[in-house]
């Protein structure tokens, strides 16, 4: 997956980029690298100062953004930043190249500083620079200039051009999070959809606490969720407008809609419909509302989820006597069982990159995390638990989002890298399940 | 409105105990309080005499929605309620234990909810009286997570919509 889906959008907050290549010599020389199905076992020390600032407010965001980034770099484990108190020289402008030898002194393979500065017009500069500390070289540098409320994305934004550097991989920091925030007594459960990003921070409501919503999902774009309420009374699929806060019902149905999925190019919605207490698969494309029907069986057909190419499709089917994986094409067709282990297999969901698809598994009643190949080989357990469920993938395919619950506990988020190391729990106000990633934000 | 629905549900009630079946374990008592009320016990054809004499939930086993001879049991007497109480409609609703997947139960609910449905039609219900709907395991009855709450917790709850009296 690239960023080619992310084109021709409109820009969800308004900041301008400024790209500058500073004197960059290029990946190719550079001796610094993570691994990243290796790097947990020795995360790469990195030092990252407080970016530079011309007034104290500068100086606080400088301040701000270094922690985020580091906040960002740490928790991916592929990274150990150097505490600041260990650092030797102190950065005080930008344009002067560093005393490479201070940091090698103190281990660090990469070096970040960078530089808030305020503009005429209100608005702030924030220029970065990442250094291999033994090359002795820049290996990329941008200029971003935006709001001072934006810091935050700046950020990420620049967390993730750290992480693709040294890791040859494409970042996932600039990413926001929909998911079911839950309160009230288990009996009379209040579930209202939130939005946050990736690190728990800016969270807000989409929907009030009169209807209980289930399974958000997000669209390519970042700007549509597509999710389950049963805001006028039996389960329907909906879909609410991130630009507009605006929602409606999708499609008018004789039966429940549920377990809605975009497709990879956000031009349909897969989903189940359920007539008499048969469910099936259905697929409606959003410009024309036209509706094709793939799955035709008596048994439960539901959770579909698109492969990133938009050919086949992954579903949840008991038609073999229990739930199982199945693949089917596009169309309906060729519609083949994947999983043959020991245990029960739900909520399927392929992967951004293509290579594998995450489930949830029951065995010995618990519930597991695990992927497996497309063709159902080399099947792989990431976590389990009590309770654990309903995976999402990080756009670059290389964490996996869910969500656990205790015997008798709410549920809370938690992320797993696909190495199955790494298992951190992700920081909400309130118990949390049904967690979505977005795609990189445009 | 409420006092015409009353009179018209009370002789419901009588015109329908004439043919109701020998099967039928309905306390022969709901009848006589229609006439003469009893100062404890649920008014005849209301909301609560559904629930409490009649019973208002089936339950099921583990990943099942076939009808046990218990649920059988009180749909037939659900069903016998309904017909001696025409005006009544009811939504039934399909839930589903922890213990499954919340997209999985959602199918699995309405499967419930569905095989009720279908056995109370077969006994003389009108379709159009009897809606349903799944809400998987997101309503449980019991909250506690052990095979006790669990049990409870699978299960199609018959509840009335309109038409019952007050």
């Amino acid at each position: 997956m690239t960023r080619a889906m992310d084109m021709v959008r409109k820009i969800f907050f308004a900041f301008a980029i400024a790209l500058v290549m500073m004197s960059s010599s290029g990946p190719a020389q550079a001796q610094v690298h993570v691994n990243v199905e290796e790097g947990h076992l020795n995360p790469m020390p990195i030092a990252i100062v407080d970016f530079i600032g011309a007034n104290p407010a500068a100086q606080q965001v400088g301040a701000d953004v270094a922690s985020v980034i580091r906040a960002n770099l740490e928790r991916s484990a592929l990274f150990r930043p150097i505490p600041s108190n260990a650092f030797i020289e102190r950065i005080t402008a930008l344009e002067v190249p560093p005393r490479f030898a201070d940091w090698k002194i103190i281990q660090a393979q990469g070096l970040v500083v960078g530089q808030v500065t305020p503009l005429p017009d209100g608005r702030i500069r924030i220029d970065f620079r990442l250094y291999d500390v033994f090359a002795e070289q820049q290996m990329t540098g941008f200029s971003y200039t935006t709001t001072p409320d934006n810091w935050r994305r700046i950020a990420h934004r620049i967390s993730d051009q750290i992480y693709e550097q040294l890791t040859g991989e494409q970042g996932y920091f600039d990413t926001r999070i929909v998911f079911v925030s839950e309160s009230g007594p288990r009996t009379r459960r209040i579930k209202r959809l939130m939005i946050m990003d990736q690190d728990g921070a800016n969270p807000f409501f989409l929907t009030g606490s009169n209807a209980m919503v289930l399974t958000p999902r997000f669209s390519p774009s970042t700007q549509l969720i597509t999710y389950m309420s049963f805001e006028t009374g039996a389960p329907r699929v909906f879909l609410y407008n991130l630009e507009t806060n605006r929602r409606e019902v999708l499609g008018d149905f004789p039966g429940m809609t549920f377990s809605p999925r975009f497709s990879p190019d956000g031009q349909r919605i897969v989903f189940t419909l359920d007539m008499n207490g048969n469910s099936e698969i259905f697929s409606m494309d959003l410009a024309s509302r036209s509706r094709t029907r793939l799955t035709n069986h008596p048994s439960i057909d539901t959770s579909p989820s698109y492969s990133p190419d938009g050919s086949q499709v992954v579903f949840n089917s008991d038609r073999g006597g229990s739930p199982q994986l199945y693949v089917m094409n596009a169309d309906g067709s060729n519609q083949r069982r994947i999983s043959f282990g020991d245990g029960r297999y739900s909520t399927p969901v392929w992967s951004p990159r293509g290579d594998l698809i995450a489930f949830t598994k029951q065995m010995g009643g618990r519930f597991a995390i695990g992927v497996m190949r497309p063709d159902g080989s080399g099947e792989r357990i990431l976590t389990e638990s009590f309770l654990d469920e309903a995976p999402t993938w990080s756009p670059n395919g290389r964490v996996i989002m869910f969500f656990r619950e205790g015997r008798g506990e709410g549920a809370r988020l938690w992320s797993v890298d696909l190495t199955g190391r790494n298992l951190r729990q992700v920081p909400t106000q309130t118990d949390a399940s049904d967690p979505a990633w977005s795609p990189l934000l445009p | 409105m409420r006092k015409v629905l009353i009179a018209l549900s009370a002789v419901a009630a009588l015109a329908a105990c004439a043919s109701r079946p020998e099967a039928t374990p309905t306390p022969d008592t709901t009848v006589g309080a229609a006439t003469t009320p009893a100062p404890s016990g649920p008014t005849p054809g209301s909301a609560e005499d559904f629930r409490v004499s009649v019973g208002d939930r089936v339950f099921f086993g583990y990943d099942r929605f076939d009808l046990t001879p218990e649920a059988r049991s009180v749909l037939e007497r659900q069903a016998a309620w309904l017909r001696q109480y025409p005006n009544v409609r009811i939504l039934v609703a399909g839930n589903c234990d922890e213990r499954g997947t919340r997209e999985y139960n959602l199918a699995l609910g309405a499967r419930r909810a569905a095989a009720s449905r279908d056995y109370l039609v077969s006994l003389g219900v009108a379709g159009n009286r009897v809606e349903t709907v799944s809400y998987g395991k997101e309503r449980p009855l019991d909250p506690r997570s052990n095979e006790e709450a669990w049990s409870v917790n699978r299960n199609a709850h018959s509840q009335i919509v309109s038409g019952a009296v007050s």
